[in-house]
């Protein structure tokens, strides 16, 4: 179907040239007479007509439509639910958190704020913070960081890279993990509580493991001193990073495999997002395992917030996010529309091309010839 | 600047002396003011560039004075400074690689003219040092030192040749080397020099060295105890020139009087002039452009930088707090650093790579020219030479042909066809009848059967015998010469037709070669002595007393000879317009109807006179020689004179016809040329009918064309004065040609508009000067245009009479005309080397008048009927080639940058990069180099037999058309509108970055590897689907880069690579892989990105064979047009005053 045809041109083209300058006679000098040196190696020569393009563009359209059905289907199916908890409005329940915020209060504000969900949420079920117009993507802010140290070097803990400024030393010690990034975690604590129509009030299990990429996990990031279980050895010389209030042996001192460089939480926020409104992994909420009751059954929740995260001084936002997952991630009809559009527009295309074939193509197989 | 370094070097202390005196074996001669050893140079060649020590800094030094890789130097060293968001090594590594591979090149060139210098200049002379014999090496030889040079040896500087091993002081010497005429020349000793060179006291006056080969002039005082020293004149024929060979010579003593660097070899070393294609200066226009998008871009994301940073937390939010030493930059050089910043970002669409790629392209592709077996001859062993790679794509450009007409149309290879003795036609039958086969034809002149007379017959026969400057071959060993009275009857025997003659000029042999015919044979010359042999078998002498050379101003030449029985006798021969008029008018009307007729017939005529000379005529003549030939000044000058005045009052014996076949083919290559809408305009030297008649027989004129002639007949009237007669004659050719003309027809040759009237333009060398030099300067410019513009509209002009620089001055005039046209030179002589060095593309011809035609060209090609293939095949192939390869980088690398630029609006101007470093610096080098070098190098759009049996198809890409605005501006927007497809489909994509089926979610590095990923595959596939000749080398580049890719991905983002800070890239390639959403989205952008392209091709393609004949003969009338309308001024600069002494 496609026009074209294998050219591979005879050799002997021109006889003239052949044995007229005697056998072996000054051989050196005379032109190899290689398909190659000679451009003339076999050669595919496709041309596109409308004739070859016709197919593709309807086979495009058939394959892409139903893809693009699918995608969106797929991405509709998929339940999301998004609250934002920054403490903006006067009415919000995080108000005043948002307010008092000051680096070196001891103190612990909390606030809670309910919500409904209106439908089940069956499987797995991801939940995400969000921020917006937090600019990770910063040039100063992205290389603001040291993945030597965060590999486990010892030298790099100790005497961090430059690019960490001006967060790679306090009180003349070496900041680990140093850099900006790692700095500015985000140390809102996001707890989720379902309030049963019988007045209890259950707590979600939210499962902090298998947020990070498995090779951020177990290969980007090691703590130091390898298999020395107490951290806060290795970490003596080190002081922790100005806004944190705990040291990074500290992140989670339950679960040896979680803590320090290797805390998931940590290393989810290590990834730096792409654009200044950006989500992230916070906890995953796993499906019951009698597979009768959806994980996150309509109904009250209230989300119990530890606010630590200052955002209203850069207008930024917070966000919870709930969501299920498919095979294609998130929700997102973007790709189901996209596909969509081309498949149609291939269709349309391929329509109005076979009608100017059909309506030319006779005069143009007279034309083409010559070529 | 090679001439002013050695005058530096050498000439300090000569200064602005006008020549120099050099004393033969040092030996201070008595009577001279003072005996002053001046220092001259010494005899070491040096054409390398550099030495181990200088090499470094002087080769960068060269590589950094081109813009381009000035340019990439500054960038690199702004990173380098400034904190920049892309690492030196970026932009360094590129750099750090062409420089590299460019220095190494050139290294490796310099060490190998290292090695052929040192095997010149460590070569073993034998110097004569006080009566010994004493083993030198070459370079050791200083000015003034007597030269001892054996048989076969290369003279290792220019000598003057002091003594000889033969008889007749003479010595043979081919120049091959020098001019690639291989025959022998012969070279004179100094006159009555002592045998005994330690005897000789001498000082040698000449000139100061200048590279003209055939030039010298000098004078040699010889001082004898208790004489007048006695004073000789030397010139070219007495010096031997470094780089030539003996031959036929046992040895010879010889004096040296240019050495090294003042040799007339090394001074004629100089390189050409580069010589610059018009696609160069496309990239250069095209170059400002990006550069200018480039610093808009810059200033652009600066300001909104400074404007999004005034809001209030924006600039240094508490997250990510400016280090200590950013606070302290004062405002504006953070300012300027931020624009070197961006404009380091953004460089990569000016890519490096381009350079290497362009100039790869150039190299490699001209391989193919020289391995084209079909330019390969088989009767001279060769095929094409390539001397610069610079101007293939020109090949493909050309506007006007100018080609030569003997040697180059003709094949110069001439074939003695009739003569004319007095009025009666004398025509040569291969099959003997009568009479030493020497028959009267019966043509229409000559009804009567009759002969001239015994006596004018054999007068003309000796005069043929006599004139020339033959040489006869020598069997390779000198007893034929010492022996010749006896080897006659040996020679005898043999045919006639085996005997060798050697000549400067084809013509001198076929005379002599007919007159043997005729029964009178040329036998040598031996020690100022010509032999011939006349019908009876008698041997008869001529002492030769004087040569009065060729020379193509006065177009003739002449010997002096007497005859045994003491008569002086001068013949000559020469062009009929020269001789004509030297000769008594009544003897004229007989003989020129037989030259015109001939001439028409496209024979090559010349004229045969003679003169008796008396004693005392011959005595004025002989010292009047005698004295111009001693003459330190002005010598030409005074020799012409000299000739002019011996050369007067002769009689006209005859005239000879001689033919000068065409060339293979050239009809059909002439054809060719002008279907494919080039203008050939003949240039040669010759008369107008001969080369009126070469034009019919080469279809550039045809039957239907109207020819308009403007030469010296056309301007005699008796009303006018010339220059009105010509003024009249302009205008009304213009009025003709190019008023009355049909304005759209005026730019389609005939091949497509039959009904057209054909105008053929006929201009003369001494017309012509009247054209550009006319008496009244005013006059100038309006007869230039007007002269310009009937040029234009003829399909064919021909220019006879030709000077070698007026050849130039029209290449000249056409080439600075309106539109500046491509223009192309075709030659093979020396007399050609003036306009193929002038034309945009010089070509040669491998043909018998030497190799200086070769050795100035651009190309050369052992047949005229080559041209055609390396034009319409090869010219179009590479023109398509380049021009696209230079579109496809620049569009490359604008849908590569912009998404970068796009994320600055994302990232709060922060100059932070969207792809990594690592593809940043291997997107040009690696992954999208080799696709398009395979495409440039073997794409053939159309194949090479239809492109040779289409000329038309030349006319497509005719003034540029791939690489003027509007494609580029195709190729922009196309550019542009991927880049913005890739960066925002990608940015919906990313609006949920949890893409992955355990939701987790990508960061800023996976976002840029999907941007990349898409962009990779798309101008790959891009270029796939512009290649229409695909060969297995295709199919492995464009699918092994794309291989390249994904491996090379993989592999950077498999390991935690040591010695780097950063591991950004750490899996996130194997990531994106694990999503079914990237490769969905990567899927789709490629294919939306691609739509367009296939859209265009398909909807293109109906209308292909229609446009094809209307587009470019409507380009070329818009180009016609405003041609006409043109060039008033511009033609006023462009013509050198020098016209007028050359006629």
């Amino acid at each position: 179907m496609m026009a074209s045809s294998y050219n591979a041109k005879d050799e002997d083209h021109h006889p003239g040239s052949v044995g007229s300058g005697g056998p072996g006679a000054v051989k050196s000098k005379k032109p190899d007479n290689t398909a190659f040196k000679q451009q003339r190696l076999p050669a595919w020569q496709p041309i596109l007509t409308a004739g070859t393009v016709l197919p593709a563009f309807f086979m495009i359209g058939v394959i892409f439509i139903p893809i693009g059905i699918g995608l969106l289907v797929t991405s509709n199916n998929i339940k999301e639910f998004e609250i934002d908890y920054t403490g903006v409005d006067m009415s919000s329940p995080c108000f005043s958190c948002s307010q008092n915020y000051s680096w070196n209060s001891t103190s612990v504000c909390t606030c809670s704020v309910p919500f409904i969900l209106d439908q089940p949420f069956e499987s797995n079920v991801f939940m995400y913070y969000g921020l917006s117009n937090f600019y990770q993507n910063h040039r100063r802010y992205v290389k603001s960081r040291d993945d030597s140290q965060l590999n486990g070097d010892k030298s790099s803990l100790l005497n961090p890279s430059k690019e960490c400024e001006p967060y790679r030393t306090s009180d003349k010690k070496p900041i680990a993990p140093c850099g900006a990034i790692a700095n500015s975690l985000f140390n809102d604590t996001l707890e989720l509580f379902y309030n049963h129509p019988n007045g209890s009030r259950i707590a979600i299990h939210l499962v902090k493991t298998g947020i990070a990429w498995w090779t951020d996990k177990h290969v980007k990031f090691r703590n130091p001193g390898g298999n020395n279980n107490n951290l806060s050895i290795v970490f003596h010389d080190t002081s922790k990073p100005v806004n944190w209030r705990r040291p990074v042996y500290e992140l989670d001192p339950s679960d040896p495999d979680n803590n320090g460089f290797i805390n998931e939480d940590f290393i989810v926020w290590m990834r730096t997002a792409a654009l200044p409104t950006f989500r992230k992994l916070y906890r995953i909420i796993q499906k019951k395992k009698d597979n009768m009751t959806p994980t996150l059954p309509p109904g009250n929740y209230s989300l119990e917030v530890t606010y630590n995260y200052p955002v209203r001084s850069f207008d930024g936002r917070k966000r919870m996010i709930l969501s299920t997952i498919s095979w294609m991630g998130g929700k997102n009809p973007f790709l189901g529309i996209a596909y969509i559009t081309v498949g149609s527009v291939c269709f349309f295309l391929g329509v109005v091309l076979l009608i100017i074939h059909h309506k030319y193509g006779n005069r143009n197989n007279n034309a083409d010839i010559p070529n | 600047m090679l001439r002013r370094r050695l005058n530096r070097l050498c000439g300090g202390d000569e200064k602005r002396v006008d020549s120099r005196t050099i004393y033969v074996g040092h030996r201070p001669c008595p009577d001279t003011e003072a005996f002053i050893l001046s220092k001259f140079c010494d005899n070491r060649i040096v054409s390398s560039k550099y030495t181990v020590w200088n090499f470094l800094p002087k080769n960068l030094f060269e590589q950094f004075r081109r813009i381009a890789n000035f340019y990439f130097l500054i960038i690199f060293l702004v990173q380098v400074i400034v904190d920049t968001p892309t690492s030196p090594v970026t932009s360094g590594l590129p750099l750090f690689f062409v420089i590299t591979v460019t220095a190494i090149k050139q290294g490796y060139e310099d060490w190998l003219r290292h090695k052929a210098d040192n095997e010149v200049n460590k070569y073993p002379v034998t110097v004569l040092e006080d009566g010994r014999s004493v083993k030198k090496e070459s370079e050791k030889i200083k000015v003034g030192d007597v030269v001892e040079v054996v048989e076969d040896e290369t003279f290792p500087c220019d000598l003057i040749l002091l003594q000889s091993s033969r008889e007749d002081d003479t010595c043979f010497v081919t120049t091959a080397s020098l001019d690639g005429e291989s025959n022998h020349k012969t070279h004179y000793t100094v006159p009555d020099t002592e045998m005994d060179l330690q005897a000789l006291t001498a000082a040698i006056e000449c000139e100061q060295p200048q590279p003209d080969l055939y030039k010298f002039v000098g004078r040699m005082h010889i001082y004898k105890p208790e004489q007048e020293p006695a004073v000789r004149s030397l010139g070219p024929e007495n010096l031997l020139l470094k780089g030539a060979t003996l031959k036929n010579t046992k040895k010879i003593y010889g004096v040296a009087v240019y050495t090294g660097m003042e040799t007339k070899m090394a001074l004629n070393y100089q390189g050409k002039s580069q010589k610059r294609s018009a696609v160069e200066k496309s990239i250069n226009a095209f170059l400002l452009v990006y550069l200018c998008i480039l610093i808009s871009k810059a200033v652009v994301c600066n300001t909104l930088k400074y404007v999004w940073q005034s809001k209030d937390g924006q600039d240094e939010p508490w997250y990510n707090q400016k280090t200590q030493k950013e606070k302290d930059t004062n405002m504006y050089l953070k300012m300027f650093t931020d624009f070197l910043s961006f404009m380091v970002l953004f460089n990569f669409i000016i890519p490096v790579s381009m350079y290497v790629t362009v100039e790869m392209q150039k190299f490699l592709g001209s391989f193919f020219i020289t391995w084209d077996k079909d330019f390969f001859d088989p009767e001279i062993q060769e095929g094409a030479l390539v001397n610069t790679s610079d101007l293939n794509e020109e090949l493909g450009q050309v506007e006007y042909v100018f080609t030569d007409k003997t040697g180059t149309l003709t094949q110069n290879n001439m074939e003695f066809i009739e003569c004319c003795i007095d009025g009666f036609q004398y025509k040569h039958r291969d099959t003997p009848s009568e009479l030493d086969g020497f028959t009267v034809t019966d043509g229409p002149v000559n009804k009567l059967q009759q002969k001239a007379g015994q006596e004018k017959e054999e007068l003309f026969l000796r005069a043929l015998c006599l004139c020339h400057t033959v040489q006869v071959k020598e069997a390779g060993s000198e007893e034929v010469l010492t022996d010749q009275v006896d080897g006659i009857d040996g020679v005898l025997p043999q045919p006639e037709e085996e005997r060798g003659f050697i000549a400067s000029s084809p013509d001198e042999i076929a005379l002599v070669k007919g007159a043997m015919n005729y029964g009178f044979t040329f036998l040598g010359l031996e020690s100022k002595n010509m032999k011939i042999k006349n019908r009876e078998n008698d041997i008869e002498e001529y002492k030769l007393l004087h040569v009065l050379n060729f020379d193509p101003v006065r177009r003739r030449m002449s010997v002096i000879v007497q005859t045994k029985s003491g008569e002086t006798l001068l013949f000559c021969k020469g062009a009929d317009s020269s001789i004509f008029p030297r000769v008594k008018s009544e003897e004229v009307d007989r003989i020129r109807m037989h030259v015109e007729r001939n001439a028409t017939e496209g024979y090559r005529t010349l004229c045969v006179a003679y003169k008796q000379l008396s004693a005392e005529e011959y005595a004025v003549a002989d010292t009047g020689l005698r004295e111009a030939r001693l003459a330190l000044q002005d010598r030409e000058e005074k020799l012409m004179a000299m000739y002019n005045q011996v050369e007067t009052g002769m009689s006209l014996i005859g005239a000879t016809a001689v033919e000068d076949r065409l060339q293979e083919e050239a009809a059909e290559t002439m054809e060719a040329l002008q279907g494919a809408g080039m203008k050939v305009w003949v240039l040669t030297g010759d008369k107008m009918e001969t080369a009126k008649s070469t034009c019919y027989a080469c279809r550039l004129f045809q039957r239907g064309t109207e020819l308009l002639e403007l030469t010296v007949r056309t301007l005699e009237d008796e009303r006018l004065k010339r220059e009105e007669k010509l003024l009249e004659l302009l205008r009304d050719y213009h009025k003709r040609a190019v008023q009355d003309a049909p304005p759209v027809k005026a730019g389609v040759t005939r091949s497509w508009s039959t009904a057209n009237q054909d105008y053929g333009f006929i201009v003369d060398g001494a017309t012509l000067s009247l054209v550009m030099n006319p008496p009244r300067e005013a006059d100038a410019s309006q007869y230039r245009s007007l002269f310009l513009q009937i040029c234009q509209n003829c399909t064919a002009v021909l220019c006879c009479r030709m000077a070698p620089l007026q050849k130039a001055q029209i290449v000249k005039m056409v080439k600075n005309s309106k539109g500046s046209p491509i223009t192309l030179s075709i030659g093979d002589g020396a007399n050609d080397v003036s306009m193929i060095l002038e034309a945009h593309v010089g070509i040669g011809i491998k043909g018998k008048e030497g190799r200086q035609a070769v050795r100035n060209s651009d190309y050369a090609i052992p047949k005229l009927k080559h041209l055609k293939k390396l034009l319409l095949a090869h010219g179009h192939l590479y023109y398509v080639r380049i021009a696209h390869l230079v579109q496809y980088f620049f569009y490359k690398n604008l849908c590569f940058i912009l998404p970068q630029f796009l994320y600055q609006f994302f990232c709060g101007y922060s100059q932070q990069p969207l792809y990594d470093a690592a593809y940043l610096t291997m997107y040009n080098i690696c992954f999208t180099s080799m696709p398009i070098l395979a495409y440039s190098l073997l794409e053939q759009h159309i194949s090479i037999e239809i492109l040779l049996d289409n000329a038309a198809l030349y006319r497509e890409i005719a003034n540029n058309a791939m690489l003027r605005w509007r494609p580029f501006l195709y190729w922009t927007v196309l550019g542009i509108f991927q880049g913005l497809l890739f960066f925002f489909g990608v940015r919906f994509l990313f609006s949920n970055p949890a893409l992955q089926d355990n939701g987790q979610v990508f960061g800023n590095w996976s976002y840029g590897t999907i941007v990349f990923t898409v962009l990779v595959f798309t101008v790959t596939l891009k270029l796939a689907l512009d290649t229409r000749h695909w060969t297995w080398i295709n199919h492995f580049v464009i699918w092994g880069s794309l291989a390249f890719y994904v491996f090379f991905s993989f592999f950077w983002g498999g390991i935690i690579w040591p010695f780097l800070k950063q591991q950004r890239l750490y899996f996130v390639f194997a990531n994106m892989l694990s999503s079914v959403s990237a490769w969905l989205v990567i899927i789709i952008l490629i294919l939306l990105s691609l739509l367009p392209e296939i859209l265009l091709v398909v909807l293109r393609k109906p209308r292909g064979p229609h446009s094809r004949q209307k587009k470019p003969s409507q380009s070329n009338v818009g180009g016609n047009q405003s041609s006409l309308s043109s060039a008033r001024p511009l033609l006023m600069r462009t013509f050198s005053d020098e016209s007028n002494s050359v006629i």
